[in-house]
């Protein structure tokens, strides 16, 4: 069983762009809209501190806690527009099914053995490894967690089962707030990358074409 | 310096369109790698939080007609038959929480003999309301969950007329759109018919049984389990119907003015 998770790919029917344009647009504007997202909760969560501790007030956003209010209700369409508009496009134009899948813990265990050995390659950056797979994959699903428990902070009482299925308000909170630290989490690792593999920030910014 | 007395005005004028030129090329190609770099830096998103945006009058409009839209959206969302939870007394938070804009020692002592509810506007009955005239009305009592803007919330009692009793009681006009208050400690607010007929929103007499204590709004307090706290005036001596948009005490300052759970 030593089949390459790489070889799973299909060959492409003919070279395309392997990030269009709507996936682009789409990057950058949630990157945009998570970062509003993030440092205006650090500001609201500051209001009443969950856990032991604060975010420095210096890298949040809002200035107080009605401010930060205003930031996150009103990037929160931002996030959810585009997210669905990424959501949709993806599973409608075969992106999902192509770049996502298949994915498996078996594949997933050995990708990151060999990255932690420095031994995997990123010559085709629009072949996503498994370890990328479950990234993103499972960022998608960590973004749909954040509204939904956002849903539930914000109309607990008009949502009851979203309320009920998270475990009630209070126990909202938490999931809100790890999902969150789950997705900084992400970003640090996401931008770690793409330090050290540059050549797909330009992919992401210009657009780059798929080996035929 | 003869030269330049010679043909003073060509000379200067060529040389500045050259500096120009030279100084917006290397503007521009700093302005934008400085960019490029801080957007791609951490120090980005310090500067994006700490620098002036949120001055900015643009800014400030834009977040405000936002906060407006999310009146809208809360107003459609708004489902007059879903109820809040309720609690078991068990699970009361003790001591329940004291919150407002001043301390506690603050809170405003309201005399009970003079009291007198005000209700004006687009009602029938402009009569003012003494304390026991209100206590001989049918009273309910609720165990529900105050959610604080801040995040925190707590489980509290509170006992009193349902206020779409009230509303009926003196003929409002219940297509009017807001309902205001006005409160002996200056703070006031207004909220939507929609919730102001709601069956879990009490004009509340009482906590956990008792007279409702100075701390907690004496001698009364809207209680609404479908708003956030904020929302819940306490001290109140004025209620007034009307069709034009009151605001509120933090409203004003830029808090969500729907303000529902």
């Amino acid at each position: 069983m030593q089949a390459a998770p790489e070889t799973t790919r299909a060959a492409p029917v003919a070279p395309q762009s392997s990030h269009p344009a709507w996936l682009r647009l789409a990057h950058w504007l949630n990157a945009l809209a998570v970062l509003v997202m993030v440092t205006s909760g650090w500001r609201i969560y500051n209001a009443s501190p969950l856990y032991e501790f604060n975010f420095p007030t210096s890298i949040t956003l809002g200035g107080w806690l009605g401010g930060a209010l205003q930031w996150h209700f009103a990037a929160m369409w931002m996030l959810v527009v585009v997210s669905l508009f990424y959501v949709l496009f993806n599973l409608f134009s075969g992106r999902l099914s192509r770049r996502f899948f298949p994915v498996s813990p078996k594949g997933f265990v050995h990708d990151l053995w060999s990255a932690l050995r420095g031994r995997l390659g990123h010559d085709d950056i629009s072949h996503y490894n498994h370890v990328q797979r479950v990234a993103y994959l499972f960022v998608m699903l960590d973004i749909t967690v954040l509204v939904i428990s956002g849903l539930v902070l914000w109309k607990s009482v008009q949502f009851p089962l979203l309320r009920e299925l998270l475990g009630g308000y209070d126990s909202a909170r938490h999931v809100h707030f790890i999902a969150m630290s789950l997705l900084v989490a992400f970003i640090a690792v996401h931008l770690v990358m793409v330090a050290l593999v540059p050549k797909t920030l330009l992919a992401m910014i210009v657009g780059h074409k798929e080996r035929a | 310096m003869r030269k330049r007395e010679q043909s003073p005005e060509l000379d200067e004028s060529s040389i500045l369109k050259d500096a120009r030129k030279i100084i917006s090329l290397q503007v521009e190609d700093r302005s934008r790698r400085a960019f490029l770099l801080r957007g791609l830096t951490l120090g980005g998103v310090a500067m994006l939080s700490g620098c002036n945006i949120t001055d900015n009058d643009h800014v400030e409009t834009a977040l405000s007609s936002m906060s407006r839209f999310n009146d809208r959206v809360q107003g459609w969302l708004f489902n007059p038959n879903a109820m809040a939870p309720t609690y078991p007394e068990s699970m009361i938070t003790r001591p329940f929480p004291f919150n407002a804009f001043y301390g506690i020692d603050e809170a405003p002592t309201v005399d009970e003999d003079t009291y007198r509810l005000e209700v004006t506007g687009r009602v029938a009955d402009t009569h003012s309301w003494k304390l026991e005239e209100l206590r001989a009305m049918a009273q309910t009592d609720q165990i529900t969950r105050h959610i604080c803007v801040e995040g925190w919330s707590a489980i509290g009692r509170w006992g009193g007329i349902r206020f779409s009793d009230f509303l009926k009681c003196v003929g409002a006009d219940t297509d009017a759109k807001y309902v205001g208050f006005k409160c002996a400690d200056d703070y006031y607010t207004s909220i939507d018919m929609a919730t102001a007929l709601h069956a879990q929103t009490l004009l509340t007499l009482t906590y956990d049984g008792a007279v409702l204590p100075r701390e907690y709004g004496f001698p009364m307090k809207l209680r609404m389990p479908t708003k956030l706290g904020y929302k819940n005036p306490k001290h109140i001596q004025a209620i007034f119907v009307t069709n034009t948009y009151p605001g509120g005490y933090w409203e004003d300052q830029g808090y969500n003015w729907f303000g529902g759970s």
